[in-house]
This record gives C-alpha cells, sequence and structure tokens, in this order.
C-alpha cells in the first residue's frame, strides 16, 4: 500500500490538550509531531512513552503507540518495547523530576547502556503537577512549598549530567525557540544511541520566572552560547564576545565584530572532554550553552544484544526439545 | 560392578529409599559432589529428590559452623516425594559439619567422617571439647572415620599436583565410597569429570583417579561390611533429565514462547535463590529469547511490562523483597491490563531474612500486596518438576486473561531436583492470545464477552495505535476517565475477570477417600511432606485425605464443598497461617494449623505427628 506523506496532524491524537494556557508543552508538541512526520516512519512504528508529570501526559495527544508508565519508570518500560522490537522509534517523555529524581537510576542506566531511545527531558526546575515543590534541578535559594526558607540541595544541570555519563547524542535547547529547538530534535530522531536533549521551559502557575532572560529578545543573545561544530564559540548580540581556554578553565573575551581572535575555541561536538567543559557553563558567569553538546557514535544496546546472538539463528521446534532436553537426559523404556 | 573380592563376606541388603546428606565447608564442593551423586542414581534407574542447603556466607571462614553447606538427597525404587525427613547416612568433611547436622541424623544411621580434618584446631572451631569420632558421644550411630586427606593424597603421589589442587579433589574420595556402597556407575561422573576439566587433563585424571580410589578403597576395607542396593522405581517411559525448580521455570518460559510463537522477553535482577532462573535463560538468549539483566527490580519488571506492550511473551522473576519493589509496577500491568508472568521464589523474610532458606510466607503478599484493588492470579509449584507445568500454565493464563500472573516457588524449590521427564512440543497445548478485531472495530479496552480480556495490540501493527497507562479508563474505549460510576464499573471488571479463572481450574484431585475425619489441604513446595504423611497415617488405619491446590487465586471452586465433607481440616504451610486465613475468611470454616517458620522445610514426620496429634484428640 502507498503512503502519502505524513504530516504533523497526522501525529495529533485529537485529543483536547490540557496544559496550562502559556505551557512550553504546547510548543514541544508541536515540534515533536513535525519532526515524526519528517522521519519518513508510518505511525505505527512510533511508541512514545512518559512517566508521570505535567509532560509525562504527552503520549496522550500523539497518534502513536503510547504508554503513560508510572513515576520515574518510562526508561525502563521503554527500555523493553526498545529491546523487544528495536524497529521502533522509541521516544521518552519525562521531567526533571521523573526522569533525574524517581527515575534518576534508570536515566544513569539507559545512558550506560547507549539503550537506542529518544529521552526529550522537560526542565522547569519544579514539581508542576504535584503543584510546586523543589525538584533536583531548582536553583539554589529558590522559595518552593517546600523549601519556604529556599532551597539548599545542589541542583543537577542535566545536560552535563548526560554528558558525564558519556551519552552519545546530548542536546539543550528551550521551548521558545523553534528553529533551534526543531534542528536539535531532527537530529535527535536520527541517532543510533541513546538521545538525550534538555528543554528548559516555565512552570506558568510555579517558576514562571525560570529561563525568562534567555527569552527576552532585548538581551537573550549576550546571555546563549549557540553551539554549532566547527564554529568558534562566538556569543552577544553584536557577536563581538568569544570563549577561551585557559589552562581548561573558560575566559570570555570581547573583540570587534567579525574579527575573532584565532585563540577562541572551536566547538568539537565529537569531544567529550569539550561537551564536559561547555555543559559546565552556567549564569552569571558564563553564557548559557544551547544546540548539540555531543554526538559519538558507538553501537547501541540493541544492536549489540541481536549481533551477540546472530550467530545462534532461529530456535527451531525440534532444537526446543533438544534444547529441553540437554546433555544429561536419559531414557527410561 | 559387583565385582567384591573372593573370600570377603558382605551383606547386600535391599532397600526401599534411602536419605544420604553431604555436608562440610562451602568450599569442599559439597553441591558439586551431591548432584553429582544425583545423576548417578537417576540414571541407576531411581526416582529422587534433592535439597542444598547453602549459607548466606559465599565463604565462611573455613572448618567454621557458619561457613557448613549440605546437600541432601533421598532415592528409593518407589515414588520419591520429598528430599526426606532425617537422613540415614550422613558424610561429614569436618567436625563443624558434623556438629552442625547430627542432630538431624537417624539413630542409629551412618556417619563417614572424613578423619583428617579432626584435629585439633578443626575440633575447636566446631566447639568440640574432645573428639566425637573417638570419645564414645557417638556411640547411637555407626562411626565411619576413613583419613580421606591422606588417602587423597596416596592415590595421586607423583602426580605433580600441587598439596591444594590435590586436597582439592578429596570430595571426589567419599564420593567414590558412596557409589560402591550404594551400587552405583562411576562412568557419569567419569565422563562429567573429563568434560569439565577439558582444558587442565592432569586435573581430569587426578579427579577421576581419586573417585575410582575412593570406589576401590570402600570395596576393600574392612570397615564397610554392608552395602544396599535399591531396587527400580517404575517410572513412566520417556526421556529424563535432573531438573532444579529454577531451570524448570526458565525452560517452561522458553517453551511457552515458543508455543505462543512469540519472543520471550525476560527481565530480572539477581536475587536469591531466583538468580538461577536469570541464568538460565541467559545461557539460552537468541533472538527469540531476550533477556534483560536491569538495573533494580523495579527496571526489571517495567522492563518487562514494556516487552508486554510491545507484543512479546514478557517475564521477570524475583524473591520477597524483589516482588516488594515491583508491587507498583504490577499495579499498573493490572489496569494497563498486559499479560506477564512474575516467578517469585520466596525465601525467609521479611527484609534480608534468610536469605538462602526456604519459606511460604509471600503468600499473602501475592494475592494482596498492592495499592488499590488489584486482583491478579497466583499459582503455586509443587515440586521442582512442577515449576514446568505451573509457569507453562501461568503464561496461558496471562495471555488469554490479559493479566499478570504470579508463580509461587520458594527456595527449596528452586534449588532441589527431581526427574523431569521431558515433554514432547506436540504433547503440550498450543494457546494463543484472542483474535482481533478489523482496526475500524478496534477499542482498546473492549473484551472478549467470555474471558473479558482486552484485545493486545502493540507498536508495529498499523491500525491499532491506542494509548495505555496507569490512569483510570473509561469501559470499552479506554479513554482518560475520572468518572466515579465509571471507576467502580472497571474495579469490578477487573475483579471479575481474574475470578473468571476458575475455569481454568480442573477437578481438585484427592489423594484418598472423597470424605473422613480429617482433610489436610497444603499448597506449594509442602506437597511431599504432606502425601507421605497422609499415606502412612492410612496405612495404621486413619481416615485422613489430603488435596494439594496450585490454584490460590483464584480458588478451585470444589475446594470448599470438599472441606465440608471432613469434620477436620489441617492446613500445614511454611509460615504461621496464610492460606488458612484465605479459606476461613473464603469459606466460613475454622482449619487447624501445622506452621513452622524456621527456613526449613516442613518433613513429613512433622505432618504425621500433626495427623496423630489430631486424630488422637478426637
Amino acid at each position: 500500500m502507498e503512503r502519502t506523506k505524513l504530516t504533523a496532524k497526522d501525529f495529533s491524537s485529537g485529543l483536547p490538550v490540557k496544559w496550562c494556557p502559556g505551557c512550553g508543552d504546547f510548543a514541544i508538541l508541536n515540534m515533536l509531531q513535525k519532526t515524526m512526520a519528517g522521519m519518513g516512519l508510518p505511525r505505527e512504528k512510533f511508541a512514545v512513552i512518559s512517566g508521570i508529570g505535567c509532560s509525562s501526559r504527552f503520549p496522550y495527544y500523539v497518534s502513536t503507540y503510547g504508554f503513560h508508565s508510572i513515576h520515574g519508570r518510562a526508561l525502563a518500560v521503554a527500555s523493553g518495547v526498545k529491546l523487544s522490537n528495536p524497529e521502533l522509534s522509541v521516544w521518552v517523555i519525562t521531567g526533571d523530576g521523573d526522569g533525574l529524581s524517581i527515575g534518576g537510576n534508570h536515566m544513569l542506566h539507559a545512558i550506560r547502556r547507549n539503550m537506542g531511545l529518544k529521552v526529550v527531558l522537560f526542565n522547569n526546575r519544579i514539581y508542576a503537577l504535584t503543584k510546586g515543590q523543589a525538584s533536583p534541578t531548582t536553583q539554589p535559594g529558590t522559595k518552593t512549598k517546600t523549601t519556604p526558607l529556599g532551597a539548599i540541595d545542589y541542583p543537577f544541570n542535566p545536560a552535563r549530567f548526560a554528558v558525564g555519563l558519556d551519552c552519545t547524542f546530548v542536546a539543550r535547547g528551550l521551548d521558545t525557540d523553534i528553529a533551534g529547538t526543531s534542528a536539535i530534535l531532527e537530529r535527535a530522531a536520527k541517532h543510533n544511541g541513546t538521545a538525550f536533549v534538555e528543554i528548559l521551559q516555565k512552570c506558568v502557575p510555579f517558576s514562571d520566572k525560570e529561563f525568562d532572560p534567555l527569552k527576552d529578545p532585548a538581551g537573550r543573545e549576550d546571555l546563549l552560547l549557540r553551539l554549532q561544530h566547527g564554529k568558534p564559540l562566538i556569543f552577544g548580540k553584536e557577536k563581538n564576545r568569544g570563549i577561551v581556554f585557559r589552562n581548561f578553565r573558560p575566559e570570555i573575551i570581547e573583540f570587534r565584530p567579525g574579527a575573532a581572535p584565532a585563540e577562541v575555541a572551536v566547538y568539537d561536538e565529537t569531544s567529550a572532554e569539550m561537551a564536559y567543559l561547555v555543559s559546565g557553563f552556567t549564569q552569571p558567569d558564563l553564557p548559557v550553552p544551547v544546540g548539540v553538546f555531543k554526538e559519538t557514535l558507538k553501537p547501541s544496546y540493541e544492536e549489540l544484544y541481536y549481533d551477540q546472538v546472530k550467530v545462534i539463528g532461529d530456535t527451531k521446534e525440534h532444537e526446543l526439545e533438544t534444547l529441553l532436553a540437554g546433555p544429561d537426559a536419559w531414557e527410561i523404556k | 560392578m559387583n565385582k567384591n573380592k573372593p573370600g570377603r563376606n558382605v551383606s547386600v541388603s535391599q532397600l526401599s529409599s534411602v536419605t544420604v546428606r553431604f555436608a562440610g565447608d562451602s568450599g569442599d564442593g559439597i553441591q558439586l559432589v551431591g548432584s553429582q551423586f544425583a545423576n548417578a542414581t537417576a540414571i541407576a534407574g531411581n526416582d529422587l529428590s534433592t535439597l542444598p542447603d547453602y549459607p548466606a556466607e559465599i565463604r565462611a571462614p573455613a572448618g567454621s559452623l557458619a561457613g557448613v553447606s549440605g546437600f541432601q538427597i533421598s532415592f528409593g525404587d518407589d515414588s520419591v516425594l520429598t528430599p526426606g525427613n532425617k537422613p540415614n547416612v550422613l558424610m561429614v568433611m569436618n567436625p563443624a559439619a558434623l556438629a552442625v547436622n547430627l542432630k538431624s541424623l537417624h539413630k542409629g544411621g551412618v556417619i563417614i567422617a572424613n578423619s583428617d580434618a579432626f584435629t585439633p584446631a578443626g575440633l575447636e572451631k566446631a566447639g568440640y571439647t574432645s573428639n566425637p569420632l573417638d570419645d564414645g558421644s557417638l556411640a547411637n550411630y555407626r562411626v565411619i572415620g576413613v583419613p580421606v586427606n591422606a588417602l587423597t593424597e596416596g592415590a595421586l603421589e607423583g602426580s605433580g599436583l600441587t598439596q591444594a589442587q590435590v586436597l582439592k579433589c578429596k570430595n571426589f574420595y567419599l564420593l567414590g565410597m558412596l557409589y560402591w556402597m550404594y551400587g552405583l556407575g562411576t562412568e557419569v561422573t567419569l565422563a562429567w569429570i573429563n568434560t569439565k576439566f577439558k582444558k587442565a587433563p592432569e586435573l581430569a585424571a587426578a579427579n577421576g583417579k581419586v573417585l575410582m580410589a575412593g570406589y576401590d578403597y570402600a570395596e576393600t576395607t574392612e570397615i564397610f561390611d554392608a552395602r544396599f542396593q535399591l531396587k527400580k522405581s517404575p517410572v513412566a517411559p520417556g526421556k529424563y533429565r535432573n531438573l532444579t525448580g529454577n531451570e524448570a521455570a526458565a525452560y517452561a518460559l522458553i517453551t511457552a514462547a515458543k508455543l505462543l510463537k512469540k519472543k520471550l522477553f525476560y527481565g530480572s535482577y539477581p536475587i536469591t535463590p531466583a538468580s538461577e532462573i536469570l541464568q538460565t535463560l541467559s545461557k539460552h538468549r537468541s533472538k527469540d529469547v531476550v533477556v534483560f539483566q536491569a538495573e533494580d527490580e523495579i527496571a526489571a519488571i517495567c522492563a518487562s511490562i514494556g516487552g508486554a506492550f510491545a507484543g512479546e511473551l514478557a517475564a521477570t522473576g524475583t524473591s520477597g523483597p524483589g516482588l516488594s519493589l515491583k508491587s507498583e509496577a504490577l499495579g499498573l500491568a493490572v489496569i494497563a491490563e498486559l499479560p506477564l508472568v512474575v516467578v517469585n521464589v520466596q525465601r525467609g523474610g521479611p527484609s534480608t531474612g534468610l536469605p538462602t532458606k526456604t519459606e511460604q510466607s509471600d503468600l499473602l503478599q501475592a494475592v494482596y500486596g498492592r495499592h488499590g484493588e488489584c486482583p491478579l492470579v497466583v499459582l503455586a509449584a509443587s515440586s521442582p518438576a512442577d515449576c514446568f507445568n505451573t509457569t507453562l500454565e501461568a503464561a496461558r493464563i496471562a495471555v488469554k486473561y490479559m493479566t499478570p500472573v504470579i508463580v509461587l516457588s520458594n527456595s527449596y524449590l528452586s534449588n532441589g531436583s527431581e526427574p523431569f521427564r521431558i515433554p514432547k512440543l506436540s504433547e503440550l497445548p498450543k494457546f494463543q492470545a484472542g483474535p482481533l478485531p478489523a482496526p475500524a472495530d478496534y477499542k482498546s479496552f473492549m473484551r472478549d464477552p467470555e474471558t473479558l480480556a482486552r484485545p493486545w495490540t502493540w507498536p508495529g501493527l498499523a491500525g491499532y495505535e491506542h494509548r495505555v497507562g496507569g490512569l483510570e479508563k473509561a469501559e470499552g474505549t479506554g479513554a482518560i476517565s475520572y468518572d466515579p460510576e465509571n471507576h467502580e464499573r472497571m474495579t469490578a471488571l477487573r475483579a471479575d475477570k481474574v475470578a473468571r479463572v476458575v475455569g481454568e481450574i480442573p477437578p481438585t484431585v484427592m489423594n484418598g477417600p472423597a470424605e473422613g475425619d480429617l482433610l489436610v489441604v497444603g499448597w506449594g513446595s509442602t506437597y511431599g511432606a504432606i502425601a507421605t504423611a497422609v499415606s502412612a497415617a492410612r496405612k495404621v488405619g486413619m481416615n485422613v485425605s489430603a488435596v494439594h491446590i496450585r490454584h490460590i487465586f483464584p480458588m478451585p471452586p470444589d475446594l470448599g464443598p470438599i472441606m465440608r465433607r471432613f469434620r477436620k481440616v489441617l492446613v500445614p504451610e511454611e509460615n504461621s497461617g496464610q492460606l488458612r486465613l484465605l479459606l476461613r475468611s473464603a469459606h466460613m470454616l475454622e482449619p487447624l494449623g501445622l506452621n513452622k517458620v524456621q527456613g526449613q522445610p516442613l518433613n513429613s514426620d512433622e505432618v504425621l505427628a500433626r495427623i496423630h496429634e489430631i486424630l488422637r484428640g478426637n
């Protein structure tokens, strides 16, 4: 049967979407539906799997196979799906609480195995569905319902967490940056191993100031470092600032627009070391990097698994009887 | 084999069954010797039943009481249902093994001891102030001291092996002696040694030599004035192998997937005493047998739920603490109505409890241990080989009813072994999930009117794309629903679906008359002990019957009427009365209990004693 080309609309389940007005989840949903439509795969070849949280309602709005599992376990469920059927494009939708707190162990091990999953982690630095408790990415000093005097936990930097685990694809985007984040999702879609995409967003009711400066058209280019493989680390509205590394320590230098000196570091997304240094950049001292931190290639878990058992081939019925008999069987007449 | 030297007068007794226990340091190769002995008895045509007993520590200090490892085997010419109660023969490698095991030996039983290990230091570690082999304290037993170290060294003189390598062979010396005593062939073990030490022919030669030296020593020396011969056990014709409960469960999962024409997806995390299921399946990995060692118990079950969602036969295995960790995810499998087999190999609890010992104390956890109203099917295996049949049935029910099924095994069944008749695939019932409607008619929570199962569809099937999850669903469509009455209806539907599994339960088999003074109701691993005790009680004229149930939830529908035909009901369990509680609440009866919570299996003597006690009180 010939298939007509699918559009983003074909990936909408048609259910009324129930996020708060102004939530970045709407934009991410649109971008992801468009990305899926562009992959050339029929809808039945997708599985969208989530845990618990606002972002985890995602599968209900996508017209593919979907599984809204339990808190923190999306990666474990998704690993079982991918390993059972490696032909599927398996997307995990999670958040800072679901993916890095209750589900931290599964995140760690899915990345360690390089399981072929596309992990989209919505980072709004708060527990939103449970109405406003501190999360593992809540910044120190932030007052929430569970940190009335200000948070004292040191927060995770999700992209750096993934880089530190040598995840084979790590990127960060903004929910409001449609062009940049869509480009990241398209690359994640094509990656063979674990693709980890952190998307910065605010929660309108519970963390409505988060990332505002990064999204303000007037000032954002002075605060964002847009990573491009093979290009120098230059930022600023006037493109007049750059990053140099002196003894592995990043420093900002200023120059005349268009006249960046050679000492400005050139980004290399195939370098785990570079990705580690740059993913550590945080405000207020350094610009916040967005784009692809790292893409390296190594076989995924499911590729290694099926390669390893290829030599064994099919377990035919008569072979099963041999298997059941084992080497020590005896016959009673 | 019977090459008695001329002039030697050896009596050959015919026995019906014998129980032997091997005991020594956990590094002494006790389990290895035990399993070799089991194979030799099986090949000689005896029925048998075995029970290993390990310490929790891998290597406790050599010679210490904590480090004693045991392996017990019963074999005989009749159906052998348990690994025996008190052993007739105790073979000990050191004083600690004697100290730990003496209390379980029959008065008049035989002790074969490695006398070389009964040194002042060894005796002190075991808490002896004098040597029991010669201080008269073992006057009620037949003690045979054999200087095994010296004899092994003698047999291997000039072999070029180190002292440590030589002494590692000594367990085969004792094994050789036992082979002679019971008229068993050494060929199987010699072949095994040659395979095992293929890469080290000098070790193969040494172990084989020591085995034969032990055999010849027993034949030649004057201290063995008796040997025993067992008649062959009458068993059904066919191909057999010796299988532990964990191996049987693993092979059942492979077989079930094959019958279903699907992959097996087994996600698990290592835990005693269930790890051998994971290991056995790992050995047989293929593109059809997908084994995933997960990062934790929760990931293990969640990955398996993912496997079920992806349309494969999914299973996981664990023990009590792991079942607790999996309970939230079991709720997900129940509400998402996905098929899943969970093999729970019970051990002594709570918490880490007695991790290497046996118990039946997870019954209530299996039936009720979840949040919300969360019914699922619970089955229990009654013998090592029955782990195969029970697990196979669990897979069939899981797929037919789209439900998780818990199989209760325990440490005793998982490590114990017995001959297993290898089925031909053609003899096994083919089974499959219910039929799929056309895509246009499909709704994810529509139900088969007979089983109430929803249709099983999976990613890759065009036209059946749907979303499932942990939220309550609207009846039929599967859309999220917070409607109060819908929730009540769905709760009732989930319960009704599991209740309909009673249709799978065959009439309960009566062991004994259909009515009488006492009915013994058992489940799981106590099968052998109860059957042996009840048969002994009937032989002395007592009016006792027994039933043994595999279906714990739902229960056999005829169990209530059966129980009411007896004046009294006794429920022996390796817990404080969990099945008894269920029977009482379901049938308004007051069964009597026999409860043992020692990490050790109930034995038939204990069951028989309780039967006597109850019927004497009549």
